[in-house]
């Protein structure tokens, strides 16, 4: 197994869930939303130009980040990095975003996660360690989202599976998973069961069953 | 400009008294009444419960009333930006009370218009829908949320007619709008009040009826 840098990790991953949104936008609009880390770096990577990007602290149309000499403190996104309005874009108060995601009117979202488990439980708001001490807008996402897309590098920073067989850390949502995402292969949870999509050039089958604790399904 | 309805900053937070329950519009430093918060800080009231999405930075905005101990509980959704609070609930300082974003923001809705609870699919079958009822809709799990109300609302809006007409400026508007129907007193902290009249009536978002005070940063 050849092992890929971190940063190399990230892009592949943001790429991957770009190209399959823009996939998706071939049949119509499609309106997403981004978490902080390699979910904002899909902006990036998508082409088309149906997509609309939501961020729940009350914006859509959200455009590219704001380069430095023209950021404004009060247009910023859910992760508070100043950003760009795009034609067309409006602005809502917190209660009509959320309304707008917990409505089922935004298509998709990309989200970290410490873990994912073969049920689709995703856990992705709090390590435990009395550190932490915020959920902010993932439990409303995950659950009020049509698609709940993870972006996650496969193995945590110790080496360990973060797709689990059951979740470990208390969890953001029930079942709420759709598709994972990580730099060696692409998984959907279709009828309960997680199936294996895509698999990396630098890894075998055999490789990732290792490296990989979740039980999943080779079509 | 003349309102009925202008008070300077200091009068305007002396109306907050102990113990109060307090609403803080804003997400980040986006939409944050800087000059009521400051104000807040050095006036030293105390026991005070904040209802607000985060708690700004240590020492920083909101973070200052921490920082001066005149703070009892927190009501909110994201209090990482801010590792004093984890702290000072660790200590048993203060008392927290985690929501979900778009639930705290529905809540506080919800309180503005006259609906005491409501169910949510957001948050179930996880920690932070521990001793609330759950009951199924359409086949999905629902927590049952009640409305977050409060004694007075700080809020920031970008213009203000003579009468508290409010509008906002991009995503400087997230909580202050809802906010601004859920206290029994609400302080808007402008940048500028205009002639009644001179707001165009379809855009403006908090009509006058919600707003008892308005002041303005430097008087």
């Amino acid at each position: 197994m050849q092992t890929i840098s971190e940063q190399e990790a990230k892009e592949r991953i943001a790429r991957t869930i770009a190209r399959h949104f823009d996939q998706e936008a071939e049949a119509g609009r499609l309106f997403i939303n981004l978490g902080v880390g390699i979910p904002t770096m899909v902006a990036n990577y998508v082409t088309s130009p149906r997509i609309y990007v939501q961020a729940e602290n009350g914006m859509l149309g959200v455009g590219c980040a704001a380069p430095e000499d023209r950021q404004d403190h009060d247009l910023i996104n859910a992760g508070r990095a100043c950003v760009t309005e795009t034609p067309g874009c409006s602005y809502l108060d917190s209660a009509a975003s959320f309304g707008m995601i917990r409505g089922g009117h935004v298509d998709a979202t990309v989200i970290g996660a410490f873990e994912v488990d073969q049920d689709a439980n995703i856990a992705n708001w709090i390590i435990p360690n009395g550190k932490q001490l915020g959920v902010g807008g993932a439990m409303d996402l995950v659950s009020g989202a049509r698609e709940v897309v993870i972006a996650m590098q496969h193995l945590s920073k110790t080496g360990k599976s973060k797709l689990v067989r059951k979740c470990s850390l208390p969890i953001t949502g029930i079942g709420e998973a759709d598709m994972v995402v990580t730099e060696y292969a692409v998984f959907v949870f279709e009828h309960n069961q997680l199936i294996l999509r895509e698999t990396a050039p630098e890894i075998t089958l055999e490789e990732l069953r290792s490296i990989t604790e979740a039980d999943f399904i080779v079509p | 400009m003349y309102s009925d309805k202008y008070s300077s900053v200091t009068d305007a937070i002396a109306k907050v008294t102990r113990g109060s329950r307090v609403m803080v519009g804003s997400f980040g430093m986006a939409g944050y009444p800087g000059a009521l918060i400051e104000a807040l800080a050095d006036s030293g009231i105390g026991d005070l419960t904040i209802i607000s999405n985060d708690l700004g930075a240590p020492g920083v905005g909101l973070g200052r009333l921490l920082s001066n101990n005149q703070i009892r509980g927190l009501i909110g959704t994201y209090y990482n930006w801010n590792p004093e609070v984890a702290t000072a609930y660790n200590e048993g300082r203060i008392s927290v009370k985690l929501v979900p974003q778009g639930t705290f923001a529905e809540a506080i809705r919800a309180a503005g218009v006259g609906i005491p609870a409501f169910f949510t699919p957001t948050a179930a079958g996880t920690q932070l829908a521990e001793g609330k009822e759950t009951r199924r809709f359409d086949d999905r799990p629902c927590v049952l949320e009640e409305a977050i109300h409060a004694d007075v609302a700080l809020i920031k809006a970008y213009k203000a007619d003579e009468l508290g007409n409010l509008v906002y400026y991009k995503t400087a508007r997230n909580f202050n709008p809802v906010m601004a129907m859920a206290a029994d007193l609400v302080i808007a902290e402008v940048d500028e009040i205009v002639p009644s009249g001179s707001l165009d009536p379809e855009c403006v978002i908090t009509p006058h009826i919600y707003v008892d005070v308005l002041t303005m940063k430097g008087n």
